[in-house]
């Protein structure tokens, strides 16, 4: 059944603007909509009543990019477990609802515009450290040169399908980066060609990550749960020995 | 001007070797003072970018999303192919050159085609170097799977996102990059325009998406990685942001447009549920391994299902249409990605869809569900007769292979595919076509040069699965590096290029020109209204299958569409500013073109091939009645548009096709 729905998004016109919730109110929506086709069709009434669009970030729209964000209801990606804010539909909710609509917030991201921030922050990070020093000629051994434990190889690719969304540090009550930093620092320490630059990379990432304002774990496991891809807490502790065994070797 | 295609002489098992042994080169200390500008981010800009900074250049990146990682090469699931012949099934080269070839229903070029099977293999090595979590076996070794039209198995994969695998490891090459000051990163910025200096290509204008402010760049060399122009038919699987604009921009300043009718429409995606729809998704190839597609045979059973009297799986199988394994019963339900979408439109037409817009298939997993849970009941020695516990351990061995994608399934249509068959439909997916590229990925103007989906080169009329990735790889980190040498060895004594000119003066001006207009225009409709209503005019009669009337129809309905749109469309606030409708409104502009050249195109080429199929051109008696029909004595060749000003006076320009190493022959899949 279609519902009518009404909806508090945060706008703020830019970076400076102090910018508040507002109110606005949509019908018709089918419980088949994505979350986002629901602010499509609130953007479109906007357009058509010579209204500002509220702006957010999308691209993909089938939970892979990580581009698209929004903390609905006070969760990030919402109340659904396991998808990314474009993969939550409609049927989630219900007639008559409020929903709530804030933007990921945390220090290290910035509020661009309404629900758009600025994550490059996490770029930065991986600028630090989040790659193996290899040539891209190709003039490499071969890839079956080197055989890798199942195990291992299954562990580091749950590790590295992190989409970098930033969930795990909106939900987190310190703003902390670790899930993400510890994601890619968990892949590369579980292969041997990670191994050469482990101690460089946790070094050089963490302080990174430190640089830019995000916070400490404090093990309240909350980046987990909303985290769209599962990424396991494990990670940070993971990162957290090689960060151990790196300080006393440096 | 006539296209040199610049194909080495030589056997063509030797050609790329020769060649690379004789291409001028630059040396080290000359490459710090060449500039290259790459558009893109995705699998071919993304290694582009890394290893022109590698080697020295310094090198600009520019990318319209927040982040370099979030490029659409991301989304790609199935695996790359490689001829590494790890398997020992008879992979060779050759083999995946001919299966390139032939799959591209023999309108690709066989020099480039040739390069690309033989540096396949080394990127796989590249990619675990750089430490890409490939699939493995219990012995430590790499996995690999098969695909459609194919006969070996040589798709390497990492679960249903080998995509994004990918493009991490690429968009790690490019942070170590970045990190060392050889690239410098822009996001958020949409490249606007090609400025040419002297002919040739000395830079590009941008838009910063936050701030509005309209930015010079120049270069040596700019090289376009800008993906495909799917979206033309505003439903497609791609990113809500993927388009045409660059390829476009650099047509209109002298690059011809190859093939633009050659589009790839996938069989199975989850169907269109409502107007509301933004886009569509892509259920991977690889479920057609496992999954059997069919729809009723008689009507009254189609109005049952559709009214939910009757329930998909008490229909008994007597009374079901296989339809692919009845009318190709060698291939089944694996045959090409462009013969199994062309057969479910046709059941479809004929009244038998099985969902409520008409437009849907089953893909049912039931067969191996019973298949697997048998085989695995025996193999623990367990009761193989007992329902329940087959049904339950068939549902696992499914889960571990295709569990992501079920998972998105049952999120999306809200639907358990373990208990019911899923619905599919063919949606737009890739597009073959693209800026025509000569042999070193260069484009008609000197210096730009356009890899990865956006150039036309590798995949004839049709790509198989998994040989997207392969492509874009091939051409960043291992085609154009070297190729682009051969060009900038003549700019060492340049020096830097300066953006102060009157040819960045103008192209800069008509930028700005277009913006101001966007937003004072104050319209009646908003961008998307004009977007969807191409979107349909594309699909009915520019989509999956073609004829003279309705190309006809299409190309005067696309230019009227086009005229409203500079009349009526309505983009709120200022340029100023973040403002995605005004982004969307140069984007959708540019489609309004392309939209009517692509129709063009369709019309020329009066022969089925591939992903492009003409009604009035199919077999008319025979065993293979009613299935495409190619005509290479007047079609073997590439269509290369060039621009002069309206879509409708594009010139046409033919790079004839010669087939020295493989045979042409008619595709049969019976």
């Amino acid at each position: 059944m279609d519902m009518n729905l009404t909806l508090k998004i945060w706008r703020q016109k830019n970076a400076s603007d102090k910018g508040s919730m507002v109110d606005y109110k949509v019908s018709d929506i089918s419980p088949d909509m994505s979350f986002l086709e629901m602010l499509d069709v609130l953007n479109e009434q906007l357009i058509n009543n010579d209204e500002e669009p509220v702006a957010f970030d999308h691209d993909c729209r089938e939970g892979i990019c990580g581009m698209c964000s929004l903390y609905i209801n006070g969760e990030a990606h919402g109340p659904d477990r396991g998808v990314t804010t474009c993969q939550l539909h409609m049927r989630m909710f219900k007639d008559g609802d409020t929903i709530t609509i804030e933007p990921f917030r945390a220090t290290a991201f910035p509020v661009v515009k309404d629900l758009i921030v600025d994550r490059s922050s996490f770029d930065r990070i991986q600028h630090a450290g989040g790659f193996i020093s290899v040539n891209t000629s190709g003039n490499t051994i071969d890839a079956n040169a080197t055989p890798i434990n199942k195990a291992d190889a299954d562990t580091a690719f749950e590790a590295a399908t992190c989409i970098g969304c930033g969930a795990c540090v909106a939900s987190c009550k310190n703003s902390s980066a670790m899930l993400f930093v510890g994601a890619k620092v968990s892949q590369f320490a579980l292969l041997p060609q990670g191994k050469v630059e482990a101690t460089d990379r946790v070094l050089n990432m963490v302080k990174q990550m430190d640089d830019e304002g995000f916070g400490n774990c404090t093990n309240t496991g909350a980046c987990e749960v909303e985290c769209p891809k599962g990424i396991s807490l494990e990670n940070i502790a993971r990162m957290n020995r090689e960060y151990l065994a790196a300080s006393l070797k440096g | 001007m006539s296209l040199d295609s610049k194909v080495p002489q030589g056997p063509i098992k030797d050609k790329w070797t020769d060649y690379k042994n004789h291409i001028d080169l630059v040396n080290p200390a000359n490459k710090r003072n060449i500039d290259v500008i790459v558009v893109g981010t995705g699998l071919a800009g993304g290694s582009a970018a890394a290893t022109l900074a590698e080697l020295g250049y310094n090198v600009k990146v520019f990318c319209f999303q927040d982040s370099p990682r979030r490029a659409h090469s991301i989304a790609a699931q199935g695996g790359i192919n490689a001829a590494k012949n790890y398997q020992g099934d008879g992979d060779s080269t050759y083999r995946l050159f001919y299966d390139t070839v032939k799959g591209g229903d023999y309108r690709s070029r066989e020099a480039n085609v040739y390069r690309l099977a033989e540096v396949s293999a080394n990127i796989i090595d590249q990619c675990v170097a750089q430490g890409v979590p490939f699939a493995r076996e219990y012995g430590g070794l790499l996995d690999n799977r098969s695909f459609g039209g194919v006969l070996v198995s040589r798709t390497f994969y990492a679960a249903g996102q080998t995509g994004q695998q990918l493009l991490l490891g690429a968009y790690s090459a490019m942070n170590r990059q970045i990190g060392r000051g050889k690239i410098k990163m822009y996001n958020r910025h949409e490249m606007l325009d090609v400025v040419k200096v002297d002919g040739k290509a000395r830079g590009i204008i941008t838009r910063n998406l936050i701030t509005g402010e309209v930015e010079r760049h120049s270069a040596h060399a700019v090289v376009l990685g800008t993906g495909g122009y799917g979206n033309v038919f505003f439903l497609s699987t791609n990113a809500m942001g993927s388009n045409v604009t660059a390829g476009w921009k650099a047509h209109k300043k002298g690059a011809y447009f190859a093939n633009p009718c050659y589009t790839q429409i996938h069989p199975t995606c989850i169907p269109v549920s409502g107007d509301h729809q933004s886009k569509l998704t892509l259920m991977s190839e690889s479920l057609r391994n496992d999954g059997r597609i069919w729809v009723p045979k008689h009507k009254k059973d189609v109005e049952a299902i559709k009214s939910g009297a009757l329930k998909p799986r008490e229909l008994a199988e007597d009374d079901r249409d296989y339809y692919l394994e009845r009318r190709y019963p060698a291939f089944g339900n694996l045959v090409p990605r462009d013969v199994a979408s062309r057969a479910a439109k046709e059941r479809c037409d004929a009244g038998f869809g099985v969902n409520a817009t008409g437009e849907a298939v089953f893909l049912d997993f039931a067969s191996a569900i019973q298949r697997y849970g048998k085989e695995t009941a025996h193999v623990k020695g367990l009761d193989e007769n007992d329902a329940a516990l087959v049904k339950k351990l068939g549902q696992e061995v499914i889960k571990n292979k295709y569990g992501n994608l079920f998972q998105m399934y049952e999120k999306i249509v809200d639907q358990d595919p373990y208990n019911t068959p899923m619905m599919i439909y063919p949606a737009v997916h890739y597009t073959m076509g693209g800026v025509w590229v000569d042999y070193n990925l260069m484009t008609t103007v000197p210096g730009l040069y356009c890899i990865g989906e956006a150039n036309f080169s590798d995949h004839g009329a049709n790509r198989l699965g998994a040989s997207a990735l392969m492509q874009g790889l091939a051409d960043g980190y291992f085609v154009l590096p070297y190729t682009i040498g051969d060009y900038l060895s003549n700019d060492i004594r340049t020096g830097p290029i300066s953006t102060d000119s009157k040819e960045f003066e103008e192209a800069e001006k008509e930028v700005r020109k277009q913006l101001e207009f966007f937003v004072t225009n104050k319209g009646s409709h908003s961008v998307d209204y004009f977007h969807k209503k191409l979107g349909k005019i594309m699909w009915n009669k520019v989509g999956m299958s073609r004829n003279v009337k309705g190309l006809t129809e299409a190309i005067a309905e696309i230019k009227a569409l086009r005229e409203e749109f500079w009349k009526e469309v309505k983009v709120p606030g200022t340029n100023e500013e973040y403002n995605e409708e005004l982004a969307k409104a140069g984007r959708v502009a540019d489609f309004l073109e392309l939209g009517e050249l692509f129709a063009k195109d369709a019309l020329n080429r009066e022969e089925s091939c591939g992903g492009h199929f003409r009604e009035d051109s199919v077999e008319l008696d025979g065993e293979q009645k009613g299935e495409a029909l190619r005509n290479d004595k007047d079609f073997a060749y590439v269509s290369a548009w060039e621009y002069k000003g309206e879509p409708s006076d594009a010139v046409l320009h033919k790079e004839e096709l010669e087939f020295k190493d493989i045979e042409l022959k008619q595709r049969s899949y019976k």
